[in-house]
């Protein structure tokens, strides 16, 4: 119980949160951490735990997105049944990929990923008559306030990192890591790789896939580009998995954290200090920092996947090694 | 039927036979050594009997029932475990996680797995190591990592693949010691070894392989005295000193 | 019979080029063991730096092969000297961080190119640029014929390179068994250093012959990288032959689907031969011809 008493209180302090910053604007980006702890948890458990990199979790995120998309767009149902469909869809679309890709070993599984995560983009895309394309899929959204999304989420977060715990401790966590650290000794001891990377996948799929679908509810505009944008999620998702640090429980919650922080920052020029600054002194230069700031935040996601990997490739938090040091 | 039965395994590698046309039988509880100079095909073996390569031709029964074609994971759960001559440890695991992610094989919970786990370390004498990151083992350590962790899926049927290469002289009678050990607790066991000490000291039967076919079967002093495999891999000084 | 046959023409001289981008990615596939993601963003880099000669300096693009090709081979050289032989000495729980970090490099290269160029559609006009040959009602592109034969000549450039010279074969060695080659005394960093260099430049032709025929933009080297992984994956990890079947196969793929079933669907095309390979020839062309 003892280990259980930081994350408690950490809990207590997200469940105020809201009650005590009534901006809107900090509600949203908490909005998003949240949403990003439940991707970053499914991607950290098959990438970071069960070492089968994904490239590609766009395509579950979307698929789950879409999935409350059409729920309510094409059979007038609530948005809502999404949370409880679209981790299922997700699942239903990893299920047949997954059992093929993983017969073989190596960068296959990598480059499927980001394969299937092109082919959803495109299939959607193309299949006007059911994703209306290009044009996007809006729908109402139920509430005005922000503070019902935040809760939704912020259970979703606590589901996903609570299930993440209970799966890493159990039979299945000792197969994953054993998958991960040689795939010959893990078979040699009688796991089943094949089944037991389809688990962790499924798994993942179904985090990503309800992500996808709270995504949905809450901004309640998708098109193909945002959902299953190669840059925006999946490399997103890559990013949070390993900057918090790669295999471990907390680490996509750290890594949520911290790279929703840095997006918004570049996103914002600095949560707009940059334009007050600009104001302030009139300089012409900082008028063209900011602005160069801000059209550069795509090659700032670039320059930190670069320097995420060379410096700090296990991220802050720490491998399995010192998460695991107590039985 | 004997209790573990080759017929006839070959496999080719881009048209060349590294194992052709072998045969032999293991007698349940017995220590069955295989050797035969390097390249000729051992490690081959195993990973045929272990599914780790797929057969091109022959049939392996164990235990009456037949598990050739069967997958690796499968072929442990019918109570063949191994070590690999190249170890292969769960570097970021500790070695007690390293055998307990073996142990639940056998087992229905956690607690019955780590119970197993830990039964099984202190049976194979690891117990003081058993906190420390497998990836950070001596060499000594990792072979015995490997039968522990073999071990932990209470295999009936041992493969053992140059557990002794590269231990010192008192680690290396640690190693025999376990191994007798294992035997005594009713496993049955298939060595290979290139320390003639170690096939000598604990096989009932040695079973000698050249160029992927079998050259001799026997008591070791049989093996050890027949003229091919002198000529193949002993040398003669073996010959004229023993 | 006639739009068939022109289709067939289409496919087997774009696959010429597919080919070329085919073979550097399959020669880094070997060496490396990665597969670079950022293949198509440096045959981007190519395709500005000829635009750039064009435009500004007026030098025909087939000139420009002899400044793109040996920047590129710099440019790649750097980025295996800097970002990613240093990642071999880096303690990493993920298989995969060198993949990861090229894609990192193609955002990097794509931001880049955008930063300079805007996201504007260029394009390089020249004299042979819409002229064709014809043979009966069947057309040839002047342009993709001239870079069918460079393709040609460059690929078996190269493979005299990799059988005849020192550092081919020490290039092999290295793709064949990296622990053996360094044990053989070859300098294994060094060799991949120039691999990448050579992948590189091979990218950059192709991306200069194709520039009189293509549009530019920053986004376009995505689409390409994707068509590299298809190609190699395709003709077998590491199979330089099998890249050349592949990328033909590819062309032709890309080319009758476009034909026959609609543009919307050419990039899907690849894709789609990507999960029929995994599906029915995991390990690819090599696998059938044991090449």
């Amino acid at each position: 119980m003892k280990n259980h008493l930081g994350p408690l209180a950490f809990l207590l302090v997200l469940i105020a949160f809201p009650l005590a910053v009534r901006d809107p604007y900090y509600q949203h980006l908490m909005i998003l951490v949240l949403m990003w702890v439940a991707i970053g948890s499914g991607w950290n458990l098959i990438a970071g735990f069960t070492g089968q990199v994904s490239f590609g979790d766009a395509a579950f995120f979307g698929t789950g997105a879409y999935t409350a998309g059409l729920l309510a767009h094409k059979l007038g149902m609530s948005a809502w049944w999404g949370l409880g469909l679209g981790g299922i869809f997700a699942v239903i679309i990893a299920f047949p990929f997954g059992w093929i890709c993983f017969r073989l070993r190596g960068a296959y599984f990598a480059l499927a990923t980001l394969a299937l995560n092109e082919v959803m983009r495109h299939t959607a895309t193309i299949w006007e008559s059911l994703t209306e394309g290009m044009v996007g899929i809006l729908i109402m959204q139920t509430f005005v306030s922000k503070i019902p999304y935040y809760y939704i989420a912020l259970a979703i977060a606590v589901v996903s990192l609570i299930s993440v715990q209970v799966v890493m401790s159990s039979r299945w966590g000792y197969y994953f890591v054993s998958i991960r650290e040689d795939q010959d000794a893990a078979e040699s001891i009688g796991i089943d790789t094949h089944y037991y990377k389809m688990v962790s996948l499924c798994l993942a799929a179904y985090l990503t896939g309800l992500a996808g679908s709270l995504y949905m509810n809450y901004m309640g505009f998708i098109d193909p580009t945002i959902v299953f944008s190669l840059h925006d999620i999946s490399i997103m998702a890559i990013l949070v998995g390993i900057v918090g640090g790669v295999g471990t429980v907390y680490g996509p919650a750290v890594g949520a954290f911290i790279m929703v922080a840095v997006s918004e920052v570049f996103r914002t020029g600095g949560f707009g200090l940059l334009e007050k600054l600009t104001a302030a002194t009139g300089s012409p230069v900082m008028v063209l920092v900011t602005k160069y700031i801000k059209e550069a935040h795509v090659l700032t996601f670039g320059l930190l996947v670069i320097f995420v990997i060379l410096f700090l490739p296990n991220g802050v938090v720490g491998g399995w090694r010192k998460s695991r040091r107590s039985h | 039927m004997a209790y573990f039965e080759t017929l006839g395994l070959v496999k080719l590698f881009g048209g060349l036979a590294a194992v052709n046309g072998v045969s032999f039988d293991v007698n349940e509880g017995e220590i069955c050594g295989l050797i035969g100079p390097n390249g000729s095909g051992k490690t081959t073996i195993f990973n045929l009997i272990n599914g780790y390569f797929p057969l091109d031709k022959g049939e392996i029964y164990f235990n009456g029932n037949k598990i050739s074609g069967l997958k690796t994971h499968k072929i442990c759960r019918e109570g063949i475990g191994r070590t690999f001559q190249i170890v292969k440890p769960l570097k970021r695991m500790t070695v007690l996680d390293n055998v307990l992610a073996s142990a639940f094989l056998r087992s229905h919970t956690k607690s019955e797995a780590v119970e197993l786990a830990e039964k099984t370390v202190s049976f194979c004498g690891m117990t003081s190591l058993k906190d420390k990151v497998a990836g950070s083992l001596p060499i000594a350590s990792r072979k015995r990592l490997e039968i522990t962790r073999a071990m932990a899926t209470k295999p009936k049927l041992l493969l053992l693949d140059e557990t002794a290469a590269g231990l010192n002289p008192v680690e290396l009678e640690e190693a025999i010691a376990l191994i007798k050990k294992i035997r005594d607790s009713g496993v049955t066991i298939i060595i290979v070894e290139h320390i003639m000490k170690v096939i000598m000291t604990v096989s009932d039967r040695v079973v000698a392989i050249n160029h992927g076919m079998v050259l001799a079967e026997g008591t070791p002093e049989e093996v050890a005295s027949h003229a091919g495999v002198i000529a193949a891999y002993l040398g003669e000084d073996y010959c004229a000193a023993g | 019979m006639e739009v068939f046959v022109q289709t067939l023409v289409a496919g087997v001289l774009k696959g010429g080029l597919y080919a070329l981008i085919g073979i550097g990615m399959t020669l880094i596939m070997g060496v490396m063991g990665i597969i670079n993601l950022a293949h198509g963003q440096m045959m981007m880099v190519a395709m500005y730096l000829t635009y750039v000669l064009f435009h500004y300096l007026g030098i025909d693009p087939y000139m420009a092969l002899f400044v793109s090709m040996p920047s590129l081979f710099l440019l790649g050289m750097f980025i295996q000297r800097f970002l990613l032989n240093p990642l071999m000495k880096v303690e990493s729980i993920l298989p995969e961080n060198q993949v990861l970090m090229t894609v990192g490099i193609a955002m990097v290269l794509t931001e880049i190119a955008r930063f300079i160029f805007t996201s504007n559609y260029l394009s390089v006009q020249t004299s042979y640029s819409t002229k064709a040959w014809y043979v009966g009602e069947i057309s040839f592109s002047a342009a993709l014929c001239v870079a069918f034969a460079f393709a040609a000549l460059l690929s078996a450039g190269l493979f005299g390179f990799l059988v005849k010279t020192d550092l081919g074969r020490s290039i092999r060695a290295v793709s064949q068994d990296n622990e053996a080659a360094q044990l053989m005394g070859i300098d294994s960093e060094r060799i991949k250093i120039i691999t990448m260099g050579i992948g590189a430049a091979l990218v950059a032709a192709a991306g200069t012959l194709l520039l009189p025929i293509y549009y530019l933009f920053p986004d376009i080297g995505g689409p390409f990288t994707r068509k590299a992984f298809v190609i190699t994956i395709l003709g077998g990890l590491g199979s330089t032959v099998g890249a050349i079947f592949g990328g033909v196969t590819l062309g032709l793929a890309e080319a009758f689907g476009a034909t026959y079933i609609g543009m919307d669907y050419e990039d899907m095309v690849g894709l789609i031969i990507f999960i029929l390979v995994l599906l029915f020839l995991p390990g690819g062309f090599k696998r059938l011809t044991k090449v």
